[in-house]
């Protein structure tokens, strides 16, 4: 069984976000990028699935600017096979909308014929959380979203979702979408050595042309703004206080 | 001129980046404040480094290395530098480049399992009476039978405590030469345990608390005429050959402490307010940063591209003295003014910095002081005008 995990570069984790001084998003120039922790996730899942003999190969696709060719050797580093780079834009400012990069991927399954597409449940710079559900309806293909755990057995997956307040555990029909949440598991380091080997595994370059999507933007973001700023705190004197002003000016409880 | 990182090089740093934050950095202030390694956490932390393909990655490929380039392993070598000392050389040990000298028997017995973790390798140049002039050194080694018998003090040496072996350096003889009588060295391997052969504790050292330093003692030492590393009478000529790179590893160490101080005082500066603003906002703050900013990558720059041309062929002592003397020093001046921004938290122990700056003093001092670093920078100056 192929495996193929979309990956996406987005801004690292570790920076502090800036909004441009227009409002129009947020600064990307010269701030360091890395793999969507999620999709870093699925790609540790997929590596582990063929470590397991369950898979045979995993092909990894990311979409957007050429840069996103390091997220792809990244990927390869850890331990995937195979690379498909489809350059959709060439400003790192514009994020390709989530039915745009479904449609290219279905079109990247039909073309790869995978069991599993393995996606991370969210990209952390937008956190749309839409790609893997509208992949899955453009391809008429099962969905198991919010995996912690993941077991294929056959041609059904059990996937162990976790859901508000607890776990869901649900068995699917391969072929299927499965996005992954944070618990699914710790993603390896890429060794030294598979940083090494990385350069000499495949990597296609590709346009949306090529696949005959149109990723025109279809959404318009009309303001970005900073969180507000957290109000200082008080202290109180007594459990009795905290209780009256959870009561009173609260209104909690 | 080319100074992006490729895809590899990037790669490198973020693995080894990450490495040490998740694996060593949570250990540094116990180390610092007791001194000590114990055993089971250095088995802990090599067994991941040994996952990582971080363990010995300054050794070529075929014999189970990383197989880098010089300047990509001084990328490595940043990001380590910028954990405790002792928590990153024991636990992702880098064996010295010198055991690659050695016969194919020599490389099975001392090389192979260092690589695999199962050793350490200590290297005893250093005495007493002979720093700076190493030739200068007491300790003698002469020929008995098929046999080698050593004897003297070496004193200094790194983590001999730990090392299974040592490449002790001896004089063996001297030889006239047109400005007068030069003695000869020879390099050799001794096994702890050798009859003759005591490791005993060395100083406390202000700086890299613990990675601890020996004083080795050679009585009537015997070793086998198959312990000698390279040819007799050779042993300098081998380390000039197979270390040459050291003085760059300890300018990229110094890198990544001096990158990680600035980064805290940058962070700090900008968080800091007193009279109503951020401190970064008072020049007496700001232009500090700028400076450290500045010095840090003129040290960058000398350092990379001296690993450049290394790997060229066409380094010359001079480049690598200039990376090792402004590396060592701007990481002083940055220890030291990153705490000055702190103010009094930059003292205390619950952040890097105070210890980054006790760290600080020895890379001015080891592998070259900076007076010998200026001697050599002058003289191939001077050299070239026939002075
Ligand atoms: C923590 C630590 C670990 C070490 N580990 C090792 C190790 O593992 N193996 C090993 O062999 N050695 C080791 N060393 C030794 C180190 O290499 C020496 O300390 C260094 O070479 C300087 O020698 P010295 O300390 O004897 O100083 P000296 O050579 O006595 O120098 C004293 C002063 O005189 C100056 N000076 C000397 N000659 C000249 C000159 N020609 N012109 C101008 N100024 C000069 C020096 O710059 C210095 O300021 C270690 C040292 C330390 C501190
Ligand atoms: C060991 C020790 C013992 C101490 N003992 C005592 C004690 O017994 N009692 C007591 O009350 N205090 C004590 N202190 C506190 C000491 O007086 C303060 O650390 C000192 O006044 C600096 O304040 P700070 O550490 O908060 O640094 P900050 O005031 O936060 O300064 C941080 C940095 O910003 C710079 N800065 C701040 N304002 C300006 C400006 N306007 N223009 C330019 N630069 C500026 C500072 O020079 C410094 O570089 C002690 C401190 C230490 C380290």
């Amino acid at each position: 069984m192929k495996v193929l995990v979309p990956v996406k570069r987005v801004i690292d984790y570790n920076v502090k976000v800036r909004v441009k001084a227009d409002g129009s998003g947020v600064d990307l120039a010269n701030v360091k990028m890395s793999m969507n922790p999620f999709d870093e996730i699925a790609v540790e899942e997929a590596i582990r699935l063929k470590e397991k003999g369950v898979a045979t190969e995993v092909v990894v696709v990311s979409i957007g600017v050429k840069q996103s060719q390091e997220t792809l050797r990244t990927a390869l580093a850890m331990g995937a096979d195979r690379a498909i780079l489809i350059e959709a834009t060439d400003s790192v400012q514009t994020d390709i909308e989530p039915l745009a990069v479904a449609k290219l991927l279905a079109a990247v399954v039909k073309e790869e014929a995978p069991g599993l597409v393995l996606c991370g449940k969210q990209a952390i710079d937008n956190d749309m959380n839409a790609t893997g559900q509208m992949l899955s309806a453009l391809l008429g293909w099962s969905q198991a979203t919010f995996a912690s755990e993941l077991v294929i057995d056959g041609d059904t997956a059990k996937v162990t979702r976790e859901v508000d307040g607890g776990l869901q555990t649900i068995s699917v029909k391969m072929p299927t979408i499965v996005t992954v949440d944070l618990r699914l598991n710790e993603p390896r380091y890429a060794s030294l050595p598979n940083i090494m080997k990385a350069k000499a595994k495949p990597l296609a370059a590709k346009t949306p042309a090529d696949y005959g999507v149109d990723v025109a933007p279809r959404l318009s973001v009309l303001k970005t703004v900073e969180p507000a700023g957290r109000k200082a705190g008080i202290k109180v004197g007594s459990v009795d206080e905290l209780i009256a002003k959870l009561k009173d000016e609260a209104g909690v409880i | 001129m080319q100074f992006g990182l490729s895809d590899e090089q990037r790669m490198i740093i973020d693995t080894t980046r990450a490495f040490v934050e998740v694996e060593l950095y949570p250990h540094e202030l116990a180390v610092e404040r007791s001194g000590h390694l114990p055993l089971d956490l250095i088995r802990d932390i090599q067994q991941k480094a040994i996952a990582a393909g971080l363990y010995a990655a300054n050794m070529p490929a075929e014999v189970g290395g990383a197989g880098l380039d010089t300047l990509s392993w001084l990328l490595y070598e940043r990001e380590l530098g910028r954990a405790n000392y002792a928590l990153h050389w024991t636990c992702v040990a880098r064996p010295s480049n010198i055991l690659l000298a050695g016969t194919p028997e020599q490389r099975d017995r001392y090389l192979m399992p260092c690589i695999r973790g199962e050793t350490w390798d200590c290297l005893a140049m250093t005495e007493p009476g002979a720093g700076s002039d190493l030739r200068g050194m007491k300790a003698s080694a002469r020929q008995d039978g098929g046999d080698w018998v050593l004897n003297g003090t070496k004193h200094f040496i790194s983590h001999a405590d730990l090392a299974g072996f040592t490449i002790a350096f001896m004089a063996t003889g001297e030889e006239d030469t047109p400005r007068g009588p030069k003695k000869k060295i020879t390099a050799f391997f001794v096994d702890k345990g050798t009859k003759g052969f005591t490791v005993r504790d060395g100083y406390r050292n202000v700086s890299h608390r613990g990675y601890t330093n020996a004083v080795l003692e050679f009585d009537d030492c015997r070793v086998p005429a198959a312990n000698v590393l390279g040819e007799p009478h050779k042993g300098f000529e081998v380390a000039n050959t197979w270390l040459g790179a050291t003085r760059l590893q300890v300018a990229a160490t110094c890198l990544g402490r001096a990158d990680r101080a600035l980064q805290l005082a940058i962070s700090y500066a900008a968080e800091r307010r007193q009279f109503g603003q951020s401190i970064g906002k008072f020049q007496g703050v700001s232009f500090k940063l700028a400076d450290m900013a500045m010095e840090l990558k003129a040290a960058e720059l000398l350092t990379w591209e001296a690993a450049w041309k290394f790997d060229q062929g066409t380094v010359s002592e001079a480049d690598m003295s200039m990376a090792k003397l402004k590396a060592s020093e701007v990481l002083a001046m940055i220890a030291d003014e990153a705490i000055q921004i702190h103010g009094g938290m930059g003292l205390m122990d619950e952040l890097p910095l105070e210890r980054i700056w006790r760290d600080a003093r020895v890379e001015r001092i080891w592998e070259g002081t900076s007076e010998i670093q200026r001697h050599i920078i002058s003289r191939e100056l001077l050299r070239a005008q026939g002075g």
